[in-house]
């Protein structure tokens, strides 16, 4: 499932390339932007198939319910922008227009979390999965590679119905082996097993805590990790499994810790399996201006400052 | 038609008052308008999704859609749907939701409306749907003057120029109130024809409870190529003489009382 050799890319391309293929098999599909094609990586589509792109321009709450009349008619709508603008600028017509009536609009926002860097806080989406968490028939997806990137994008093009999709600015480690991976929609994915602790993750942050794990096994301490691409609908069973083994669980994530895969797993280990439970993200506030690896470790989402916080939680017997 | 309307009307005085709740003024305001334009202009076949031609239908949005006891009149009067169902109006399981609701699934109800705003952009998507399909069918979506001051509508506007839509045809029912007031002391729209010509639009002005006007205008913009949109003059609360340019009928049920003399005026 993992692969063995070091690679980076750029999930944006692969969204963007991700589209052009879907595109030549399904004449239904239309993608939308505002205004950011050239960043969310949508302008491959609109090269390909020019007749299916549509800029909305700097409105997106126009292009949410432009899509949703889209979708009406009987198209499979691509959505993207930013996550900050496609999120909690449109959340009326998400709500109300697109999940309300069951449209089937995949809005794939880019540019999610702390590391869109230096262009600070007013573009950093740290709420995004907080806000579509809580509508209903809204499904919410953070992929962690390129690889799931275009296994999602896959699975969201035949499977109807609103999605989110979350994808970072950050070029990725690569992380699943194209060959063996296989997304599952019904599960949350176990990367590595463990004994003394589990991590829980998604998106960018899954190899920062690999590496973190790979730390914590010097001293001795063996981490399950578990992989949550599919934020909501949230499978909790290989959670239950793991907290009831461990008996210790930790979330991270490149987002507030409030609303996103944290408050998840709160929700579900508190009816199925109470555990405690420690989650590492953004706390209750706004970010701010930097380089990426400096706003990770500023953050506490470094690998570094995930094995620090670790350390200090297993020591709390 | 006047027996057709005075009809629909009581329809809905009858449907609000049974709910003890609902939007009359707004309702006949624009249920000429509603009238004329499935009676007159619109191609949807009633047998809706079970009819070969429903894929040809045009698309009629209600983007003020408190108003939506006008059209669930208007369907229910014209066989979408049996016409017990309007007794349903609000009530707990009902098809016939508060505003309208695709979800449920009603004979006729195209899409959910309801946070204002929202019906122009929805009627762009389905009229750049149409046009990539080849398809002939038009959009027509009728919009409160008040919700204009939603900026999304203007976002709506220019898309719909920018596209060229000349299969979607914008009407405002322009009853010059809104639920806090006159229209023109809480943020006006005016002038609104310049302003809409100045996004593109062929702008038409009509007394909106004027069947003849109202046909007219919508053959006309029927069969024209150009972007259009029909400015409707109207009454709020027409046809009921205390209901009428009486703000405090936006959102309120009439009592029994109200009801019968309500009932009586439109015999």
């Amino acid at each position: 499932m993992l692969i063995d050799y070091e690679e980076i890319k750029s999930p944006r391309n692969a969204y963007g390339e991700t589209l052009v293929e879907l595109g030549a098999k399904n004449p239904n599909i239309v993608v939308l932007d505002a205004d950011l094609s050239s960043s969310t990586q949508t302008c491959k589509f609109k090269n390909a198939y020019p007749n299916r792109f549509f800029n909305c321009g700097i409105a997106e709450q126009d292009m949410m319910t432009t899509a949703s009349g889209l979708a009406y008619g009987g198209k499979t709508v691509f959505v993207s922008t930013f996550a900050m603008f496609a999120t909690a600028r449109c959340l009326d017509q998400i709500r109300n227009t697109i999940c309300y009536s069951k449209l089937d609009v995949k809005i794939v926002a880019t540019h999610g979390g702390i590391t869109v860097g230096e262009d600070g806080a007013s573009h950093q989406a740290l709420e995004d999965i907080s806000y579509m968490r809580s509508i209903p028939d809204m499904k919410v997806f953070v992929p962690a590679d390129c690889e799931e990137v275009h296994q999602i994008i896959n699975y969201a093009a035949v499977t109807k119905g609103p999605m989110y999709i979350r994808i970072p600015r950050t070029n990725l480690k690569s992380i699943f082996d194209p060959k063996t991976y296989k997304f599952n929609p019904s599960s949350g994915v176990k990367i590595k097993d463990g004994k003394d602790i589990t991590i829980v993750t998604n998106g960018e942050t899954l190899s920062e805590v690999m590496s973190a794990s790979n730390k914590l096994q010097k001293i001795g301490i063996e981490a399950e990790i578990l992989h949550y691409p599919v934020v909501k609908p949230f499978r909790y069973l290989a959670l239950k499994q793991s907290a009831q083994k461990t008996k210790k669980v930790v979330v991270v994530e490149n987002h507030s810790i409030i609303g996103g895969l944290g408050s998840a797993v709160c929700e579900a280990l508190s009816q199925y399996q109470p555990t405690k439970v420690i989650r590492l993200g953004t706390n209750d506030t706004f970010g701010q201006s930097g380089e990426q690896r400096q706003l990770m470790e500023f953050y506490g989402l470094s690998d570094n400052k995930i094995y620090e916080k670790i350390i200090e939680f297993m020591d709390v017997k | 038609m006047k027996a057709f309307t005075n009809e629909l009307r009581k329809d809905i005085l009858k449907m609000v008052h049974n709910a003890k709740s609902g939007h009359p003024g707004g309702s006949l305001s624009c249920v000429d308008i509603l009238a004329v334009l499935y009676k007159k202009i619109l191609f949807v076949p009633t047998e809706w999704d079970k009819s070969p031609d429903f894929k040809k239908r045009d698309r009629f949005i209600l983007s003020k859609g408190h108003s939506s006891p006008a059209l669930y009149a208007t369907l229910a009067n014209l066989g979408f749907f049996d016409k017990s169902l309007l007794n349903g109006f609000r009530i707990l399981g009902s098809k016939l939701q508060g505003h309208p609701s695709s979800r449920a699934k009603l004979p006729g109800i195209e899409v959910s409306t309801g946070s204002l705003g929202q019906g122009l952009s929805i009627g762009v998507g389905l009229a750049l749907a149409l046009r990539l399909d080849e398809i002939k069918s038009k959009v027509y979506v009728l919009m409160g003057d008040g919700e204009m001051q939603e900026g999304s509508v203007w976002e709506a506007l220019m898309s719909a120029s920018h596209h060229k839509l000349n299969n979607l045809v914008v009407i405002i029912d322009k009853n010059n109130l809104q639920i806090d007031g006159a229209t023109n002391d809480i943020k006006s729209l005016e002038p609104l024809d310049e302003k809409l010509k100045a996004f593109g639009f062929e702008v038409k002005s009509i007394d909106g409870h004027n069947y003849e006007e109202i046909e007219s205008a919508l053959l006309e913009a029927k069969n024209s190529d150009k972007l259009c949109a029909i400015i409707a003059n109207t009454i709020k609360g027409k046809g009921v003489s205390f209901m009428e340019n009486n703000v405090s009928w936006h959102g309120k049920a009439p009592n029994d009382e109200q009801l019968k003399q309500a009932l009586e005026e439109l015999c």
